[in-house]
């Protein structure tokens, strides 16, 4: 496998890591997410890791530059279902991924992403009421 | 290759005579305990220690090299006496005077049956004497492991006993913390919670360092671990039971907690929690009495 699937849902991109991350894997996956975020206008990155069993301290940094990327063209991202064993080697490395959104699962993972699409969506309408009907009437 | 074969066909020659004296010099010397051991039992020890000494020295035994394969009965059977009395309440010193008593009697024989050899007597003396000495520290060695391994296996039960994640509400744990946390323990309670994390799918996790006795620079750090790893697996941590002194001590040592919420009690911090999670708890408005 040489790359890792990027699915677009509206304005999600989903991302679920089904393999062990080489540093090849998570190089491209990089590269990859930049370009579709830019290309779908996504607004939000959900990276599901609960199948990764191994994380070393490149694949920790990967995953906060994926997120620091990503914020860089607004979009929100959260990492769910990571394992504790992970977790806690993460941690041990002094890798806290401050900058990183994380949930438990991809359901929560889901709130959280629409739940601050929201807030950001309802700041916006505040300040540019007029576009509003506009936006309304291209999704209709 | 000193050996002490004299010896050998005395304590044969003797045996009921030197284990009699043997016997009746530990009960009534100062190191006796008859509140733990009786006499009976004590005299089944002696005559089995004895019998076992003296088959060894037998076969020509190297009396400096009790770690040799010569001596593995006499060892074993050492190996059990100090396990036993380190486990009934013994001093290591009372233990190895059970080894170190039986000097006397034999000396004693040995005095009146080589009393014309002078350097045979010498040499059978000393051979002896390293041997009840090294026998005797032997015993202090095993007195001092069984001892360890008595510690080692209270410290991992009190380990595992101090690390409970309880469910306080729907989604919210808690984590009370009783004594000092080390990274040992601080592995351990991480691993404990975050699988609990995994299990409830909880979205706060209350850290009550109520029994902690003293917060310092390394504690602290440890705890941030434990909200960082929470943190990566979706959960928030709060921190409460922070007593008045170690609210002092943290400030006068500069310990950042970064951005995570403390409350002075658990209560406090659940009820965060619960607000938080969008609940609330009202009172009911028709009290029982």
């Amino acid at each position: 496998m040489d790359r890792i699937p990027i699915l677009k849902m509206g304005e999600y991109l989903l991302v679920t890591v089904q393999v062990d991350m080489h540093d090849r894997l998570a190089m491209t996956l990089q590269e990859d997410l930049a370009d579709r975020i830019v290309k779908a206008r996504a607004r939000a990155v959900l990276i599901d890791i609960s199948a990764l069993e191994v994380v070393d301290s490149f694949i920790g940094r990967m995953l906060g530059s994926i997120a620091a990327i990503a914020r860089v063209l607004d979009a929100e991202t959260v990492v769910v279902g990571m394992r504790p064993a992970v977790a806690i080697t993460l941690v041990e490395l002094g890798l806290a991924l401050p900058g990183v959104r994380t949930a438990l699962n991809v359901e929560k993972g889901m709130e959280i992403l629409r739940r601050s699409l929201e807030t950001s969506r309802g700041n916006g309408a505040a300040t540019e009421a007029v576009a509003q009907p506009t936006d309304a009437d291209a999704q209709g | 290759m000193p050996v002490a074969s004299k010896s050998a066909d005395l304590i044969r020659k003797y045996e009921g005579e030197i284990l009699q004296d043997w016997v009746q010099a530990q009960m009534s010397a100062v190191t006796s305990r008859p509140d733990l051991m009786q006499k009976a039992e004590l005299q089944e020890q002696s005559r089995a220690l004895l019998q076992n000494l003296a088959q060894t020295l037998r076969t020509g035994a190297d009396v400096a090299d009790i770690k040799g394969a010569a001596w593995q009965d006499v060892r074993d059977f050492l190996d059990s006496v100090s396990q036993s009395r380190a486990r009934q309440g013994f001093s290591p010193s009372e233990t190895a005077t059970f080894v170190f008593s039986l000097k006397e009697p034999i000396f004693a024989r040995l005095q009146r049956e080589l009393a014309k050899d002078a350097p045979a007597l010498a040499a059978e003396l000393w051979a002896l004497t390293v041997l009840l000495d090294k026998l005797g520290l032997y015993t202090t060695e095993v007195y001092q492991k069984s001892r360890e391994g008595v510690i080692a296996r209270q410290q991992r039960n009190m380990l595992e006993l101090s690390t409970p994640v309880v469910e306080l509400w729907e989604g919210i744990l808690a984590l009370p913390l009783i004594g000092t946390l080390d990274s040992e323990r601080t592995q351990l309670v991480m691993e404990a919670l975050l699988t609990r994390i995994v299990e409830t799918g909880a979205s706060i996790a209350i850290i009550d360092i109520t029994g902690v006795p003293m917060v310092d620079t390394l504690v602290a750090q440890h705890l941030l671990k434990t909200v960082a790893a929470a943190r990566l697996m979706g959960a928030d941590c709060l921190i409460s039971g922070i007593r008045p002194q170690i609210a002092q001590t943290i400030v006068h040592l500069g310990v950042e907690l970064g951005d995570v919420t403390s409350k002075a009690t658990l209560a406090g911090a659940l009820a965060v929690a619960l607000q938080r999670n969008g609940l609330a708890i009202t009172r009911s408005p028709q009290r029982p009495a």
